[in-house]
C-alpha cells in the first residue's frame, strides 16, 4: 500500500491505511451469501461461494504481502513484533475454544446423553417411556438407529499411523526452526519441507479414512451422534491441518526467498505454534475419539 | 505531523486511523439502536392491547428475534467496541491501536454480516419474496430454530461474521492493552474502562468461537444430517441449551462490564473525588469475569437437570451478587463525601447505578429456583433483562456518549438538552419495563403477540412508555448532531474535574495523537492515587 | 435529584407486597387486572415457590432501601452547588470493603438455605415424599397437548378453545368482543381432569418441538423436550379451575396453546373417567361392578407405567 509517512525508526508502525480490509469484508459477504444461497439450495449459491472464498484468499494475499514488504523494509520495531506475536496467541486460544464446544459435545453426550436414553439416573422415564430396551453403548447412532448400522474406524491402524506422522512433523518443525536460528538455509528448508510433506500425506490418509468410512462402514456425518461427532471434530481438524499445511508451504516459499534472518522471522514462528496447537488437538482427538 | 490529505474513500473504508474507526462504530450501533428500536416498537404496538391488530404471529416472532439479535449484537457490543477504540489508545497514551488494520476488518465485517442477518426480512417485507427472518428467539432453540426457513443460514452464517469480528476486535483491544501502554501506566494506574474492556476482551475471545460451534452444530443437524440435537440419534436438544449459554451467559457480561467501566470514569468526575476502592474494582471485575463461566445454566432450571445441577447452579449464580456489590458500594461511596454535580453524563451514571441495580435484585431473585419455576419464560424475566440492558448497557453508553463528546467533536452538546434526554428516557423507561415485573408475576408469557384482557392495563402502559423512551431518544441524535457542528468550543479538559490522559490532549482529539509516548504524571491518572 | 424515581420505585415496591388480587374474579387464581405480584397457588409447590418469590424480594427492598437511600443522602448532602469540598482522602477502606464482601455472602447463605430446601421438596429427595397415585403422559404438539392417562386408556387433545380462536384470527376483533370472553386465550375444548387431594405424576415430552407446561397455581413448569422424558408432581388440595400456558416458544401458534386444569373430588373424578373409558365392546360388565373398578383404577396406575408404553412409546419423527 501507497505509504509515504516516514516514521522514525523506533515509533510503532501505523500503516496509513489500507484497501484490504475494506475488500476483504466484501469478498467474505460474497462467500457467504453464496454459501447461504447454496445451502437453500440456490444453484448459484456454490459458484458464488468459491469465488468469494477466491477473493478472500487473494485479498488475504496482497494484505500478507504488504506486511511482508513493511516488514522487509524493517519498519517493524520490537514492539510490532510483540503486537503480533499476541494477536496469534489470542487467535489460537480462540480456535482452542471453538474446538472446546465440539470436544464439550461428545463428552456431554457420552457422560450425559447417552446413559440418560439408556435409562439411567434422571434417565430411568425417558428410556421407560420412548426409548425402551435402548441401551447405548459407545459408539452409538441413539434410538432410532439413525444411519443404520455402521462399522468405525479401528484405532490402531490409519489413525496411529496419522498420529506418529504428526508428532513426527511437529519434530521437523521446530528441526527446521532450529536450522533457522542456526542460518543453515539448507537444513531449513529440508526440515521444513519435510514437514510440508508430512502435512500433506497426513490429509492423503485422512482422505482416504473418509473415503473409506463412507463407502464401507457406512459411517457417516448422518450416523448419529456418533458420525456428527467423528466427523465434526476430524473435519474440523483436518481443515487446520490444511490451512497449517498451505500456511508452511508459504513459509517454505519465504524462506527460500530468503525473508527471514535468525531472529527476525515471526511469521515462521506463528505458523509453527499453529501448527503445534493442530498436532495438540490431534492428540486429544486420537485419544478421545479413537481410542476411548 | 505530517499529516497529508485523505479522500473520503482512503478516510472511511480503508482507514487505520483508532478515531476514525471508533466513530464508525458509534455511528454504525446508533443506527442499528434505531432498527432493534423500530421492531421493539412494532412489538409494543401489537402489545398495546389485546387481539391481533397489526402483525401476524410468525411476523411477531421474527420481530422480537431480530431486535434482540440487532440489539445485542449490533448495538450494545459494537457501542462498546466504538468506545474502546476511541478511548483505550488515549487513555493509555498509545498512538493507535496494536493492530490497525486487522482493526479496520472488524469493524467493516459487521456492516455485511447485519445485511446478511436482515437480509430474509427486508426481502419479505419489502417484495413478499422467502419466508421472512428468524423467528425461533435470539436464543435459536433447536429443534423450533431447525423449522425456518431460507433464514436459519443466513442467520447462522451471520453469526459466522459477527463471531470473526467480534474476536479480531477483541485481540486488537488485547494487544494494545497489554503492549501499548506508555511507560509509567502500569496495569494497576490504568483507567478502570481500560480494565473492564481487558477482561471483556477475553470474555470475547473465549466465548464467542463456543457460539460460533453451536450454531455451526445447528447448521449441520439442518443441512447435513448431523444428530447433535436429536434424541432419537443419540443428541439431546438440550446440549445446545447448555452450549449456547456457556456462551450466553458470559455474553451477558460482556455486555455489562464496560458499562462498569464507563460508570467509574464518570462518578469520580463529577463527585470531584477518585474512585472508591481502585483495587477492588478490578478484581470485582475479573471476580465477575470469572464466575460468568460457571453459571449458565440458571437459563435452565426448568429444562430438568438433576437436582444436584439445580442446586450447583442456583448457588454459584447467586455468588455473582457479591462482586457486583462490591461494585455498586464502591460508587456509592465514591459520591460519599465528594461535591457532586450533576451533569448529563453523570445523571446518566447515576440512573444507571440506581437502575442497573433494581435489574441485579430481579436477576438474583430469578437464580432462586423453586421461584424461577415460576417465573421462568415470563415477562418478569424480560422486565429483568431489560433493566440490566437498556437501563443498564444504553444507559452506561449514553453517559459515555455525553462525557466524552467534547473530546471527539471538539463542542460541549447542549446541557439543557441533555437533561430533557436524560429525564424523559428515565421515566418513560421505567414506565417502559417496570409494569413488565408485574405482568411477568401475574403469569405473562413470553414471546407472545396476544394475551388476555386482564393484561391490559400494563401491557397499554408498556406501550406507551416504549413510544415515549423511543421518542426522546430522537433528542439524543439531534444533540449529537448539533454539538458535532459547532457550538461552544470545549477545552482540552472539557470536565475541570476530569482526570486521565485523555484530557491532555486537545479537543477535538487531533487525528494522530501520541505519536511519541507522554510522560504521566500521577495526576492524569485517571483515579487520582492509585498506588493503593 | 434522585428523589422522585426513588419514590416512584419505593411505591411500586410496596405495591408488589400487596397480594394484587385488587379485582377479585370467580376464579381466585386466574391473573386479574393490576394484579401486581404472584399469587400463592393451590399446592404445596407454589407455596414455596410464592415463598421464596416473597423472600428474596424483601432481601431486595431492604438492600435496596439502604443502598439507594445513602445515595440518595449523598447526593442530596454533598451537593457541589452547596458548597461542599470533596474529601479526596476517602479512597479506600479495607474495614468497609471486608464488611460489604461478607455481609451479603451472610445474607445469601441464609436465603440459600429455605431455597434448598424448597427445591428438595419438589424433587422429591426431602425423604417425607409420598408414593405417585397415577401418572398422566402430557405431549406437547405444535400447537395443542395431548393428554393420556396411563393405564387407563383415555387419551385425548386439547386445544385453544372455538371461541377464542375465532376471536384471535380476525383482525377486526373489537376490544369489547375481547372484553366479553372473559377467558379469551385461556380456555380450551377439553381440559385435562385430575382429582384432588392425590399425588399425580406427569410425564412430560414433546413432539416436534421444545413446549413447556406451566399452570401457575400448581407452582411449576416443566420443559416439552422431544425425545426426553421430564417429569413434576403435583398435589391438589383445592377442587376448581385452574389454567395455564405453553411457556418455551414453540412457533407462531405459541401464544395459542392454552392449559386447563380441572379438578375434582376424587369421586366426580371416578365418575368422569369411567365415562372417558371406551366403553367394552364384547360384554357389558354390570353397572354393581363398574364402579368399584373406576374407583380401585388410580391405585395400581404407576405400577401400570411400564406396560402402557406399549401403546405409548411413538419415537418422535427423525
Ligand atoms: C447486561 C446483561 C445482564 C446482566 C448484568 C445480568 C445480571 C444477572 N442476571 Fe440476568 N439475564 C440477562 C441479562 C443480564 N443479566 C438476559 C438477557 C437474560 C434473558 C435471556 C433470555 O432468556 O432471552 C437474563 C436472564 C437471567 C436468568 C434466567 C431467567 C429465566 O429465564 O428463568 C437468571 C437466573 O438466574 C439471571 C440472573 C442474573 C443475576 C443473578 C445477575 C447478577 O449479575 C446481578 C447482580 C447484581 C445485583 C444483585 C445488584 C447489586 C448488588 C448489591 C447491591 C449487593 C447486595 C445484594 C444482595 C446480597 C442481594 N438472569
Ligand atoms: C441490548 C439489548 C436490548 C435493548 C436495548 C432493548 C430495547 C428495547 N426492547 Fe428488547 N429485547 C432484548 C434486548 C434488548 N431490548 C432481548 C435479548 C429480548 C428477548 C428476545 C427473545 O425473546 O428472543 C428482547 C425482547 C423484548 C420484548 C419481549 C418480546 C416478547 O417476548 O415477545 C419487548 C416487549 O416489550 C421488548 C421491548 C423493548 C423496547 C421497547 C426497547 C427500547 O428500549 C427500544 C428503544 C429504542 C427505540 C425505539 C429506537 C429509537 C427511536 C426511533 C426508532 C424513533 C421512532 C420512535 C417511535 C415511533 C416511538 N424487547
Ligand atoms: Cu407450545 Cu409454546
Ligand atoms: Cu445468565
Amino acid at each position: 500500500m501507497a505509504n509515504t509517512h516516514t516514521h522514525d525508526a523506533d515509533a510503532y508502525f501505523v500503516p496509513h491505511h489500507s484497501r484490504w480490509p475494506f475488500l476483504g469484508s466484501i469478498a467474505l459477504f460474497i462467500m457467504m451469501i453464496g454459501v447461504a444461497n447454496w445451502f437453500n439450495g440456490a444453484t448459484w449459491g456454490q459458484p458464488v461461494f468459491f469465488a468469494g472464498l477466491l477473493a478472500v484468499l487473494l485479498v488475504l494475499g496482497w494484505w500478507f504481502g504488504d506486511v511482508i514488504s513493511e516488514s522487509l523494509q524493517g519498519r517493524y520495531n520490537a514492539q510490532v513484533d510483540t503486537s503480533f506475536r499476541m494477536g496469534m496467541m489470542w487467535f489460537i486460544f480462540s480456535e482452542v475454544m471453538f474446538f472446546a464446544a465440539f470436544f464439550g459435545a461428545l463428552f456431554y453426550a457420552r457422560a450425559f446423553i447417552l446413559p440418560w436414553l439408556s435409562g439411567e439416573g434422571d434417565g430411568v422415564l425417558t428410556n421407560t417411556y420412548l426409548w425402551q430396551g435402548f441401551v447405548a453403548g459407545w459408539p452409538s447412532n441413539g434410538p432410532a438407529e439413525i444411519g443404520g448400522a455402521f462399522e468405525i474406524i479401528p484405532a490402531w491402524g490409519l489413525p496411529l499411523i496419522n498420529t506418529l506422522i504428526l508428532l513426527t512433523s511437529g519434530v521437523t518443525i521446530t528441526m527446521a526452526h532450529h536450522a533457522l536460528k542456526a542460518n543453515a538455509r539448507t537444513g531449513l528448508l529440508w526440515w521444513l519441507g519435510a514437514t510440508v510433506l508430512l502435512g500433506v500425506i497426513f490429509l492423503g490418509l485422512q482422505a482416504e479414512e473418509y473415503v473409506h468410512a463412507y463407502q464401507e462402514l457406512n459411517l457417516t456425518l448422518g450416523s448419529g451422534i456418533y458420525g456428527s461427532t467423528f466427523f465434526m471434530l476430524t473435519g474440523f481438524h483436518g481443515m487446520h491441518v490444511m490451512l497449517g499445511t498451505i500456511m508452511l508451504a508459504v513459509m517454505w516459499l519465504r524462506c527460500a526467498k530468503g525473508h527471514f534472518s535468525k531472529d527476525h522471522h515471526f511469521a515462521f514462528e506463528a505458523v509453527a505454534w499453529y501448527w503445534h496447537f493442530v498436532d495438540v488437538v490431534w492428540l486429544l482427538l486420537f485419544l478421545f475419539v479413537y481410542v476411548l | 505531523m505530517a499529516d497529508h490529505k485523505q479522500g473520503f474513500i482512503e478516510r472511511w473504508l480503508y482507514s487505520t486511523n483508532h478515531k476514525d474507526i471508533g466513530t464508525l462504530y458509534l455511528v454504525f450501533a446508533l443506527v442499528m439502536f434505531f432498527i432493534g428500536g423500530a421492531m421493539a416498537m412494532v412489538i409494543r404496538a401489537e402489545l398495546f392491547q389485546p387481539g391481533l391488530q397489526l402483525v401476524s404471529p410468525e411476523f411477531f416472532n421474527q420481530m422480537t428475534t431480530t431486535h434482540a439479535l440487532v440489539m445485542i449484537f449490533g448495538a450494545v457490543m459494537p457501542a462498546f467496541v466504538g468506545l474502546a477504540n476511541w478511548m483505550i489508545p488515549l487513555m493509555i497514551g498509545a498512538p493507535d491501536m496494536a493492530l490497525p488494520r486487522m482493526n479496520n476488518w472488524s469493524f467493516w465485517i459487521m456492516p455485511f454480516a447485519f445485511t446478511l442477518l436482515l437480509m430474509p426480512l427486508m426481502l419479505q417485507v419489502l417484495f413478499g419474496i422467502g419466508s421472512g427472518g428468524p423467528a425461533g428467539g435470539w436464543t435459536l432453540y433447536p429443534p423450533l430454530s431447525l423449522q425456518g426457513g431460507t433464514s436459519t443460514a443466513f442467520t447462522i452464517f451471520a453469526i459466522h461474521l459477527m463471531g470473526v469480528s467480534s474476536i479480531m476486535g477483541a485481540i486488537n483491544i488485547i494487544a494494545t492493552v497489554l503492549n501499548m501502554r506508555a511507560p509509567g501506566m502500569d496495569l494497576l494506574k490504568m483507567p478502570i474502562f481500560v480494565w473492564t474492556w481487558l477482561i471483556t476482551a477475553f470474555l470475547l475471545i473465549a466465548v464467542m468461537p463456543v457460539l460460533a460451534g453451536a450454531v455451526t452444530m445447528l447448521l449441520t443437524d439442518k443441512f447435513f444430517g448431523t444428530s447433535f440435537f436429536n434424541a432419537a440419534g443419540g443428541g439431546d436438544p438440550v446440549m445446545f441449551q447448555h452450549i449456547f449459554w456457556f456462551f450466553g451467559h458470559p455474553e451477558v457480561y460482556i455486555m455489562i462490564l464496560p458499562a462498569f467501566g464507563i460508570v467509574s470514569e464518570i462518578i469520580p468526575t463529577f463527585a470531584r473525588k477518585p474512585l472508591f476502592g481502585y483495587q477492588a474494582m478490578v478484581y470485582a471485575t475479573a471476580s465477575i469475569a470469572f464466575l460468568s463461566f460457571i453459571v449458565w445454566a440458571h437459563h435452565m432450571f426448568t429444562v430438568g437437570m438433576p437436582l444436584g445441577a439445580e442446586l450447583y447452579f442456583m448457588y454459584a449464580t447467586m455468588l455473582i451478587a457479591i462482586p457486583t456489590g462490591v461494585k455498586v458500594f464502591n460508587w456509592v461511596t465514591t459520591l460519599w463525601r465528594g461535591s457532586i454535580s450533576f451533569e448529563t453524563p453523570m445523571l446518566f451514571a447515576l440512573g444507571f447505578v440506581v437502575m442497573f441495580t433494581i435489574g441485579g435484585f430481579s436477576g438474583l431473585m430469578l437464580a432462586i429456583v423453586p421461584a424461577d419455576f415460576q417465573y421462568h419464560d415470563t415477562y418478569f424475566v424480560v422486565a429483568h433483562f431489560h433493566y440490566v440492558l437498556v437501563t443498564g448497557a444504553i444507559f452506561a453508553i449514553m453517559a459515555g456518549a455525553y462525557y466524552w463528546l467534547p473530546k471527539w467533536t471538539g463542542y460541549m452538546y447542549n446541557e439543557t438538552l441533555g437533561k430533557w434526554h436524560f429525564w424523559l428516557s428515565t421515566i418513560f423507561v421505567n414506565l417502559l419495563f417496570f409494569p413488565q415485573h408485574f405482568l411477568g408475576l401475574a403469569g405473562m408469557q413470553r414471546r407472545v403477540p396476544d394475551y388476555n384482557p386482564a393484561f391490559a392495563d400494563f401491557n397499554m402502559w408498556s406501550s406507551i412508555g416504549g413510544f415515549g423512551f423511543g421518542l426522546a431518544q430522537l433528542l439524543f441524535v439531534y444533540i449529537v448532531w448539533q454539538s458535532a457542528r459547532g457550538g461552544v468550543k470545549a477545552e482540552a479538559r472539557s470536565w475541570p474535574s476530569a482526570r486521565g490522559l485523555e484530557w491532555t490532549v486537545p479537543s477535538p482529539a487531533p487525528h494522530h495523537t501520541f505519536e511519541k509516548p507522554p510522560v504521566i504524571k500521577d495526576g492524569d491518572l485517571a483515579h487520582g492515587d492509585v498506588s493503593h | 435529584m434522585k428523589f422522585p424515581r426513588m419514590k416512584q420505585g419505593a411505591a411500586v415496591l410496596m405495591g408488589m407486597l400487596m397480594t394484587g388480587l385488587a379485582f377479585a374474579q370467580v376464579e381466585p387464581t386466574e391473573p386479574a387486572r393490576w394484579q401486581l405480584n404472584m399469587t400463592p397457588g393451590v399446592t404445596s409447590t407454589s407455596a414455596n415457590a410464592y415463598d421464596a418469590h416473597m423472600m428474596m424480594l424483601w432481601i431486595c427492598v431492604v438492600i435496596g432501601v439502604i443502598v439507594f437511600g445513602a445515595m440518595a443522602y449523598a447526593m442530596f448532602k454533598f451537593r457541589h452547588s452547596k458548597g461542599a469540598v470533596p474529601d479526596t482522602s476517602l479512597t479506600h477502606s479495607t474495614k468497609l470493603e471486608l464488611i460489604w464482601t461478607i455481609v451479603p455472602i451472610l445474607i445469601l447463605v441464609v436465603s440459600a438455605y429455605p431455597a434448598t430446601q424448597k427445591v428438595m421438596a419438589q424433587y422429591g429427595a426431602d425423604h417425607g415424599a409420598e408414593k405417585d397415585e397415577m401418572v398422566i403422559k402430557v405431549t406437547g404438539y405444535q400447537w395443542m397437548w395431548r393428554y393420556e392417562y396411563v393405564g387407563e386408556g383415555v387419551d385425548f387433545i386439547s386445544r385453544l378453545d372455538r371461541a377464542s380462536n375465532g376471536l384471535r384470527q380476525n383482525k377486526a376483533t373489537s376490544q369489547a368482543e375481547i372484553a366479553a370472553h372473559g377467558t379469551y386465550l385461556r380456555n380450551v375444548d377439553k381440559p385435562l381432569v385430575i382429582p384432588a387431594d392425590t399425588r399425580i405424576r406427569f410425564v412430560i415430552t414433546a413432539d416436534d418441538v421444545i413446549h413447556s407446561w406451566w399452570v401457575p397455581a400448581l407452582g411449576w413448569k416443566q420443559d416439552a423436550i422431544p425425545g426426553i422424558i421430564n417429569d413434576a408432581w403435583t398435589k391438589v388440595e383445592t377442587p376448581g379451575t385452574y389454567r395455564g400456558v405453553c411457556a418455551e416458544l414453540c412457533g407462531k401458534d405459541h401464544g395459542f396453546m392454552p392449559i386447563v386444569v380441572k379438578v375434582l373430588p376424587k369421586a366426580e373424578y371416578a365418575a368422569w373417567l369411567a365415562a372417558q373409558k371406551p366403553a367394552p365392546v364384547v360384554e357389558a360388565a354390570p353397572a354393581a361392578e363398574a364402579a368399584p373398578a373406576a374407583e380401585a383404577a388410580p391405585a395400581p396406575a404407576a405400577e401400570a407405567a411400564p406396560a402402557a408404553t406399549a401403546n405409548t412409546a411413538a419415537a418422535p419423527a427423525a
